[in-house]
């Protein structure tokens, strides 16, 4: 049901992998269609926990599934929706709110702002693919 | 800090030494007192000793009959308990003042200890007046008065209960506010009333002929019988018991009788007035001047002890009032008596009674402009100047709605045609006030409109809480508190303070605009709700709005909260249909309604709980929690408790949880109903129940209370002759007491009466706001609640009530529909590309026998005792 949806048009720079690294390896991870919309889910890539959401216009973004304030595997079961057009996942634990494009925290509710890693996604096929991440992760 | 010792009498007080102030009477105008003293004497220049008769500090007496359906003491507790705690206040309990030497300034008590003053403040309050009736010193003839009176006749009725098999008969003498009070009190102790009235009419001090025969229909209805024109000749005693047995009338008229309650007035307590020979009135009572001065420098009268005027004012208002303007006095000011406000509000469920300002029209020239009902018991008169237009009191019963409004502004013009404040709601355009700064909005503790104004505008108030605690308005009888919040929005909205009762961003209409927009579109989707009323067609709602759309659209639109687009709008809870735990796992708590289970069922727990290495506690709820499930887990968890018999217990959404219960009269040998029964029926009527914030009820068996039922958001508390229904009541941060919505319903009553209370509430509460804070912001209170829910003032009952029938027969349990649906399975997947593996980063500690889970230092030291897989046998 999908064509290909090519990520690099209006994804962020700064989630990019660095221009200088050896070529971008993408990992096929799951069937688009195994995604629900506006819920995340969990998947394990080169043994490391993502969480990947499948937004209202099929794009899909993959940030960690570490929640950086409480160290629980849980940001896929957030709630998914948008701040003033952005799209963000809010944490299930404490309710802090994060950029879904660039991991950004918009709203810590309490303590100092972490971003979450984010991954770049391509889906091909209607195979989503992620690449490894811009910055060294900080998932457990 | 004692100054209970004698001291030197009449020695000049230094200005270092605070003045030593005695008070003599310790009720509510001595409370009052106090309190303005050290809220006004900044500087402490007063110690302030208080000599009070009762054994207790001041309290409520107002509120005395609500004593009788709330049964707890604390509630009729006045102001702030740490007064008394003040270093400058002295409270001396159960020990009355005797005599005074006014020579030697000294105040000598029953017990024999004396007290020195420079300033003595007479505040003895009355007494209630026994009339010279045959008869009138019997067994079983009260008077109604203090906490220990009430607590004497609520004894008598309850031991003639237990006589005999037909039920109590019980006569009030005098038609009076206090009279009425006190056969609501009889009522609700499940005795038969009688009130016996001298006069031609009900409350004839404050209300006239045809307010009177209005109310006589009201108090019929509440099951009260009326007798007017009624001369009690005598009392006679019962020749089996001894105790008062008929009342013999005037007109050769009799009526058998087990209690007696004597209301026909009170008597200030003016005897150490009369003894140190201050002037004393006509009728009675300490005379002062209208700074409340006695004929004796240094000595002082207030409240209903005092003669000002001419008269002595049974009412706490003008009491309030005399304290304030002795605490002037005493710091240097000028304050005078402004004449007494005599607006009175009756306080007895299902009856609304209001009279204030020249409610007789003895004004010349006095014009009356009056709107009454017959059939809906209702009549209501302003009393206008020969302008037409210059409002001087008035009369309300029936619906003393307009109250608040209407009293502060006696003597200024009323706006626009005076019969518009009289017409029902809905009846007419209704007349809107704009109320001068100086006009009295709180008459108990004397704030007028501009002060409300100030605490928004100089303070900083933004809600009503903070207005409350700012200016003391509506902190005592409450009356006014629609009005204060009404003055209070105006002011916000014009200083530019937006009252945002917005959703979030993507929605500027509140939980309850959105539910009622949602449900007359016939939306069931939240797509649909973007689509049709969001601020932005292209946002995709948030943690705010999509959770309580979620909640609206089970009520509107029915379906699992998995199906199709219903799983986007869930927090992870009511996703996964668990709580979501510090680390990331669940807890599992089966139903378990109204706390009973068999033996097989602990079992079956038991068992699952032993398999999945779970964490087991017991709730306050009445039931068990299993803690430590992984999200992938709970499938296979379910399965076992499905088999088993259980089904969810929601103990994850903003629904009903539990209906807690004692044990009842099955098995205990004090209950008077099945408590246990009915809240089983209660949990599986309300099971699943979406609302706007979690609820929770209870059900005690007798008036014990075992079940702690008051602290729910409904309780239900056994009777003799069926069940007494509270609601708003909380626990948590704010502990609240539910209030009493009505009484002795049966069964059958008692459900509708839940049904519509709690499908009102999911109709018109905010989002996240329990049912206390909703009856406590809701516009006229509790009444305006009652009004809705037992006498369909709203004409929504059968709406209502077709909700919850909706409601019942949608019900499925979610776990066992979760089960049989593969697609709602793939939701507990632990990864979506890898689902036979699951999160290897948990880690636990065993601790008094069970696993809970590792602290970070525990997870990096090698102290790690239980993995993550204490599997299992799934």
């Amino acid at each position: 049901m999908t064509t290909v949806t090519p990520a690099p048009a209006t994804e962020p720079t700064t989630s990019l992998p660095a221009a200088d690294t050896s070529p971008t390896v993408w990992v096929a991870v799951c069937a688009l269609t195994d995604l629900a919309v506006e819920r995340g889910a969990a998947a394990l890539v080169d043994g490391e926990q993502v969480a990947l959401f499948r937004l209202f216009d099929d794009t899909v973004r993959a940030v960690q599934q570490h929640e950086p304030y409480t160290q629980a595997m849980v940001m896929s079961r957030g709630i998914v929706g948008t701040r003033r057009g952005v799209p963000v996942i809010v944490s299930p634990l404490y309710k802090q709110v994060f950029d879904l494009r660039t991991g950004e925290c918009l709203d810590t509710t309490k303590g100092d702002p972490v971003a979450l890693v984010t991954w770049p996604v391509q889906v091909r096929d209607g195979v989503v693919h992620l690449a490894r991440p811009a910055t060294a992760s900080g998932a457990a | 800090m004692d100054q209970t010792t004698p001291e030197t009498p009449g020695t000049t007080p230094s200005t270092s030494a605070p003045r030593r102030v005695v008070v003599v009477g310790g009720g509510m105008v001595a409370q009052r007192f106090v309190e303005a003293l050290r809220d006004r004497d900044t500087a402490g220049a007063h110690h302030v000793t208080v000599l009070a008769e009762e054994p207790r500090a001041p309290y409520d007496r107002v509120a005395l009959t609500s004593f009788f359906s709330g049964r707890d003491i604390n509630d009729l507790a006045l102001g702030d308990a740490t007064l008394w705690d003040d270093p400058l206040v002295h409270l001396v309990r159960g020990d009355a003042a005797t005599s005074i030497d006014r020579t030697a300034q000294v105040v000598t008590t029953a017990s024999g200890r004396t007290y020195a003053y420079d300033e003595l403040v007479l505040a003895t309050g009355s007494d209630a007046a026994v009339p010279p009736i045959e008869g009138a010193d019997l067994p079983g003839v009260f008077v109604y008065r203090t906490i220990d009176d009430v607590v004497a006749l609520r004894g008598w009725v309850e031991e003639q209960g237990r006589r005999w098999t037909r039920p109590v008969r019980g006569a009030v003498i005098g038609g009076g506010l206090l009279g009425l009070e006190a056969a609501g009190a009889l009522h609700a102790l499940g005795a038969q009333a009688t009130v016996i009235q001298f006069t031609s009419h009900l409350m004839s001090a404050q209300v006239d002929l045809g307010g009177g025969q209005a109310l006589k229909r009201l108090i019929n209805d509440l099951g009260v019988a009326v007798r007017c024109d009624t001369a009690t000749s005598r009392m006679r005693p019962s020749r089996r018991t001894g105790a008062v047995g008929r009342l013999d009338f005037a007109d050769g008229g009799r009526l058998d009788v087990d209690v007696v309650v004597l209301a026909t007035g009170v008597r200030p307590r003016d005897e150490l007035g009369r003894a140190m020979e201050l002037e004393i009135g006509p009728r009675g009572g300490v005379v002062v001047d209208d700074a409340c001065r006695t004929g004796v420098p240094g000595i002082w009268a207030i409240g209903e002890v005092a003669c000002i005027g001419g008269a002595c004012l049974g009412l706490v208002a003008p009491g309030y009032a005399m304290a304030e303007i002795v605490v002037d006095r005493l710091l240097g000011g000028a304050a005078t008596f402004p004449g007494a406000d005599t607006a009175t509000k009756l306080k007895l469920a299902g009856v609304d009674v209001a009279s204030w300002g020249d409610a007789f029209a003895t004004t010349p020239g006095a014009m009356e402009v009056v709107w009454a009902d017959p059939v809906g018991g209702v009549y209501k008169k302003l009393v206008l100047a020969d302008d037409g237009t210059t409002l001087l009191g008035g009369v309300l019963v029936g619906d003393a709605s307009a109250y608040a409004s209407l009293r502060p502004m006696v003597g200024r013009v009323l706006p626009g045609d005076p019969a518009a404040f009289l017409l029902p709601e809905g009846g007419g355009p209704r007349a809107d006030l704009e109320l001068p700064d100086d006009a009295g909005v709180c008459s108990c503790n004397n704030v007028s409109a501009g002060t409300v104004r100030g605490a928004v505008r100089d303070h900083g108030c933004t809600d009503l809480a903070g207005v409350k605690a700012c200016t003391k308005a509506g902190t005592s009888c409450g009356s006014c508190l629609p009005l204060v919040k009404k003055l209070m929005t105006t002011e916000l909205e014009q200083a530019g303070i937006e009252v945002s009762n917005a959703l979030c961003e993507h929605f500027d209409l509140s939980r309850v605009q959105l539910y009622d927009a949602v449900r007359a579109a016939g939306l069931t989707t939240f797509s649909e709700v973007v689509a049709r009323f969001a601020t932005d067609a292209a946002g995709r709602g948030c943690d705010l709005c999509k959770p309580a759309i979620a909640s609206m659209l089970s009520a509107v639109a029915p379906a699992h909260v998995l199906e199709g687009e219903r799983a986007t709008l869930q927090d992870t809870n009511d996703h996964v249909m668990a709580n979501m735990q510090k680390d990331g796992t669940y807890s599992v708590v089966p139903r378990i309604p109204g706390g009973e289970v068999t033996p097989d069922g602990l079992l079956a727990i038991g068992q699952v709980a032993k398999d999945f290495g779970l964490y087991t506690k017991i709730t306050g709820g009445q039931r068990i929690d299993m803690f430590g499930a992984r999200i992938d887990q709970l499938p296979a968890i379910w399965q076992r408790l499905v088999d088993a018999g259980f089904e969810s217990g929601h103990a994850y959404g903003k629904s009903l949880r539990t209906v807690k219960s004692c044990v009842g009269s099955t098995w205990c040998r004090f209950g008077v109903q099945d408590a246990v029964g009915l809240a089983v029926d209660l949990e599986l009527r309300y099971r699943g129940l979406r609302s706007p914030h979690k609820i929770k009820l209870g059900v005690s068996g007798c008036a014990r209370e075992c079940a702690e039922a008051r602290g729910k958001d409904v309780g239900v508390i056994a009777t003799d002759q069926g069940w007494n229904v509270y609601v708003g009541g909380n626990g948590g941060f704010t502990p609240r007491h539910a209030v009493l919505l009505a009484e002795d319903l049966s069964t059958e009553d008692l459900v509708r009466t839940i049904d519509r209370f709690l499908m009102y509430y999911v109709r018109t509460a905010d989002r996240l706001q329990r049912t206390a804070a909703w009856v406590a912001d809701y516009e006229g209170g509790v009444d305006a609640i009652r009004q809705v829910v037992l006498e369909d003032s709203l004409g929504i009952g059968a709406d209502l009530d077709a909700a919850m029938a909706q409601h019942l027969e949608n019900y499925e349990d979610e776990w066992a529909a979760t089960l049989a649906d593969p697609a709602k399975l793939a939701h507990f997947r632990s990864f979506v590309n890898a689902p036979d593996q699951h999160d290897d980063t948990l880690a636990y500690v065993a601790e008094r026998g069970q696993a809970r889970p590792a602290t970070p230092a525990e997870r990096s030291g090698p102290v790690l005792v239980a993995g993550t897989t204490l599997e299992v046998r799934a």
